[in-house]
């Protein structure tokens, strides 16, 4: 993820239809394990467009989501061509694996992958353009190219005072062949400045359209019932009445449930209501939260994990311990809830399918479409559009197989929207995961040693099939099954994605083991912002805190003093410290909590200051420090944290999908509350600025949150609350 | 058949009285500025201004509507001129996915219509009915305040500052959607 500089980028020029420049960015695709090598070596993976008209467009591979993923490309590429970031016209790119990540073998926006994925490949192709426009206009003027500079969207020739605009330059600078180049190293112009987001203004007057705003001509809306037990199907069902319906035009049984297809939404949902369904309810009948915590607890007595980190000898330790210091923390399963509820429009033909859908994974959602239509590649068109909210969620596909089954059986265009309660009730979540910590400690209250397990679900055993279905897609169907189950069941035993930030446990104590316990409920489960790092940061820097209490030391201090060679934890865990002004005294009421963490390459920590009325948890101020290496637009880095405060925030003090007899207890955002303007802290965050490779920023900021808040609490009340969300009833 | 005046323009709307508001707009008018959230007046995602008062559209149904004047985020701008908070919006990059904001906007730009000048309190008080999933609260509540003083400096009357007020006669052609 991190050698993405010594990464050759690999480019191809050409002559664009209507005689502008065309350059394709491409980079040799990580060899994913078990993926064949590419029979084509340069398939590009951006595209970069000069016209003589001097528009310059700009080909993003990654989904807008909210994360600024087109300002900071834009910013990468106006680097280096030398031209105004706002002046780029940006288009996303459709599904084609030309576009995928080049680290993830997949065109997939999420784990903030982004930054680090096209910090090189993007510099790279403004400053192969500009040279050839540079070369371009030196033999159109016949002086050496050393003596043409390029600046503002234009070369000049200072000696002379001749200029000319890219645009009159690019039909000859595509017929040179692609000179080699250096990027920039230092005195940047444009990375590193807080470029304005370059999407606002279709988003503050309405004109973004968003997936759900696709209108197709003659298109239908449609509703699904669905079973009110995931993973449940239809026995039998009576839609008489919803047939009768006044807009309803179709009812029809597609694999999620049945669709009712109407002139509107809300003739359809209208509709939807009035029809019976008899339901087998599927092997999670019966199911409850409740008892799943039971399970996890049980496991965890029983101990029959999966070592994943063993450093020193911490089993013989707690042999020896004078004392032992042991909690459970437990996390609950958690909804996404995109403010835009899921959805995709289908239209499919007998010889094309045409798409349009937010998501996350373009590539991985062709793959599956392809699977149920059996069409070619090439007939098969995923039109990106604005995704209201992403955070894992729309990595899945779900939405976009119904939209095609539906489209399919009624020979028409249709768009599923799913109600914000379908979304709430039928969606995969982020596990749920319970954590017990051992700390051993000697007679003065010292730590010796760390032992801590994990019992969670696997998400790869759930999300592998599609995902190593992509990135396999092209090779033999032998080789494609074989090796993706056994990827997905070696990924399953030991997946990452359940205990990382607990493996990489960054404390230097003597002895630490992690163990792992897969155990698979059988909820749908998915990634979702800041994956395993949601729960576990939440478990290590809760017990951090309180090995720190039991010794008698300043939280900020025991973790300085452990944190010696792990400098850039020590940097933002200082940073935020200083900031918060950790050890000043605080309003009257308000107590302090300070967590640390690093996930996805990003270091990030947090001071929360909190206060306790009756059993009200109040958040009223949070101090964030960040270390992202060097950082390409500080606006968004700062949004992105903001965002990611709040975000954990809500899922610290509120949030949480229980199930009982098999069905989602929450509907609505009465049940699963987000924060909102008048319980929004004032959030603080400050930049740790390096020249280390840029990492991504949509995640880290999460994980932070709970653990800060919830030692806050026991600074405020002495209680140490270990499940999430937090609370004091 | 309904009329309904819409961003100061007479438009007939082929809906069952019943209807929401937003589902008239979106899936009748294709006025899809408009966004739907939750469908239950919880998180202000369709926020239109009826009569210049902030309302879910989800919840209204639209036979209650004739007479009154409804303005949605397709009019907002003023002859082409962005609302002060439009501008604030763009200033301090308050989008993030974008989603909720033109329900945002509706009702900053109401409270900005009675309030010129908020408090934090005010801002509480008006906005907290506006979930944002991407957390752009703090930045919202920064672009209000400077709406408010763009506003100042400007001498522009916020209580007049939204779309067209007053109804043009001439109903514009519809894009109706083709009766299925
Ligand atoms: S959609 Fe109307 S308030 Fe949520
Ligand atoms: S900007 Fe995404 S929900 Fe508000």
């Amino acid at each position: 993820m991190t050698d993405t500089l010594s990464r050759r980028t690999l480019l191809r020029a050409g002559l664009a239809v209507g005689g502008g420049l065309l350059l394709e960015v491409s980079l040799p695709v990580a060899q994913a394990a078990g993926k064949p090598a590419s029979p084509e070596p340069f398939a590009p993976n951006a595209f970069l467009r000069i016209d003589p008209d001097d528009t310059v467009t700009l080909v993003v591979a990654r989904v807008e989501m909210g994360q600024g993923t087109v300002t900071m490309h834009a910013q990468l590429l106006a680097e280096e061509l030398e031209v105004d970031p706002a002046s780029l016209r940006v288009e996303f790119a459709p599904a084609d694996r030309r576009y995928d990540h080049p680290d993830m073998g997949i065109q997939l926006t999420g784990g903030s992958m982004s930054t680090p994925g096209s910090w090189e490949p993007y510099r790279h192709a403004g400053a192969t353009a500009r040279e050839m426009l540079r070369e371009a206009a030196a033999r159109t003027w016949d002086v050496p190219k050393a003596e043409c500079t390029a600046e503002q969207g234009t070369v000049v020739h200072a000696a002379t005072g001749r200029r000319l605009r890219y645009g009159e330059l690019v039909e000859k600078a595509a017929r040179l062949s692609v000179p080699s180049v250096t990027l920039k190293t230092k005195d940047f112009r444009v990375v590193g400045q807080s470029v304005p987001r370059l999407d606002s203004a279709p988003k503050v007057d309405g004109s973004a359209i968003f997936g759900i705003d696709v209108r197709v001509p003659d298109a239908l809306v449609a509703v699904v019932v669905r079973c009110p037990v995931p993973g449940g199907s239809v026995k039998s069902f009576d839609a008489t009445e919803a047939r009768t319906r006044p807009g309803v035009l179709h009812v029809v049984q597609i694999p999620s449930g049945i669709a009712v297809v109407a002139k509107t939404y809300w003739h359809a949902l209208q509709a939807s209501r009035a029809v019976s369904v008899e339901w087998d309810e599927g092997p999670l009948a019966g199911f409850s939260t409740d008892a799943l915590l039971e399970t996890h607890r049980r496991l965890l007595r029983e101990g029959k994990g999966v070592r994943v980190r063993d450093s020193g000898q911490a089993d013989a330790t707690f042999g020896k311990a004078a004392r032992i210091l042991e909690a459970e923390y437990s996390a609950p399963f958690l909804a996404h809830a995109t403010m835009e509820p899921q959805n995709a429009t289908a239209h499919v033909t007998d010889s094309r399918c045409d798409v349009w859908a937010p998501t996350q994974g373009p590539g991985m959602a062709k793959e599956q479409v392809k699977r149920v239509l059996c069409y070619a590649d090439e007939d098969i068109h995923i039109h990106q559009t604005w995704l209201g909210g992403g955070f894992g969620r729309r990595i899945s596909q779900d939405y976009i197989l119904e939209a095609v089954h539906l489209s399919k059986a009624l020979s028409r265009p249709v768009k599923v929207v799913w109600s914000r309660e379908d979304d709430m009730r039928h969606s995969p979540y982020r596990p749920a995961a319970t954590h017990r910590v051992e700390g051993a400690l000697d007679e003065a209250g010292h730590v010796l040693g760390w032992r801590h397990t994990v019992v969670s679900q696997s998400l790869f055993s759930e999300v592998g099939q599609d995902y190593v279905g992509a990135l396999l897609a092209g090779a033999p169907g032998f080789v494609k099954s074989a090796t993706a189950s056994l990827a997905i069941n070696a990924m399953g035993s030991k997946d990452i994605t359940s205990f990382e930030g607990v493996d990489s446990l960054p404390y230097e104590l003597p002895h630490v083991a992690v163990d792992f316990i897969r155990h698979e409920p059988g909820v749908p489960v998915m990634f979702w912002r800041s994956v395993g790092h949601s729960h576990s940061a939440f478990a290590t820097e809760s017990f951090v805190d309180e090995l720190a209490h039991a010794a008698g030391e300043d939280p900020v201090d025991f973790r300085r003093q452990r944190l010696k060679y792990q400098h850039r934890h020590r940097w933002v865990l200082e940073l935020a410290a200083e900031k918060a002004g950790w050890g000043t005294p605080t309003p009257p009421g308000v107590f302090r909590g300070v967590a640390v963490h690093q996930s996805f390459g990003t270091w990030c920590a947090a001071v929360a200051e909190v206060s306790v009325e009756g059993t009200r948890i109040r958040v009223h101020r949070v101090v964030m420090a960040v270390d992202c290496g060097r950082v390409i637009n500080p606006n968004l880095v700062q949004a992105q944290l903001e965002g990611a405060a709040i975000f954990g925030l809500s899922a610290a003090l509120g949030q949480r999908i229980s199930l009982q007899e098999g069905r989602v207890q929450q509907s609505n955002f009465h049940d699963y509350p987000l924060l909102r303007m008048n319980e929004s802290p004032r959030i603080e965050t400050h930049i740790r600025f390096n020249e280390a490779p840029p990492t991504g920023v949509g995640e880290p900021g999460v994980p932070v949150m709970a653990p800060a808040v919830a030692n806050a609490v026991f600074a405020a009340t002495g209680r140490r609350l270990r499940q999430l969300p937090l609370s004091l009833g | 058949m309904l009329k309904l005046n819409i961003n100061g323009i007479e438009r007939e709307v082929d809906a069952p009285e019943d209807m929401p508001l937003l589902w008239a707009l979106r899936d009748v008018l294709g006025m899809t500025g408009t966004k739907f959230g939750c469908g239950m007046a919880m998180c202000g995602a369709c926020t239109v201004q009826v009569d210049g008062v902030p309302t879910r559209s989800c919840v209204m149904p639209v036979g209650t509507m004739v007479g009154r004047r409804i303005t949605t985020i397709e009019g907002l701008a003023r002859d082409g001129q962005p609302h002060p908070c439009q501008r604030a919006w763009m200033e301090l990059s308050v989008p993030q996915c974008g989603y909720c904001q033109s329900g945002q906007l509706m009702s900053a730009s109401a409270l900005l219509a009675t309030k010129p000048e908020p408090s934090d309190e005010d801002i509480d008080a008006a906005m907290s009915g506006n979930l944002c999933r991407c957390g752009t609260y703090p930045r919202i509540r920064s672009a209000i305040h400077r709406a408010a003083e763009l506003a100042k400096q400007e001498g522009i009357d916020l209580a007049r500052a939204i779309g067209a007020p007053e109804a043009r006669p001439e109903p514009q052609p519809v894009s109706q959607e083709e009766e299925p």
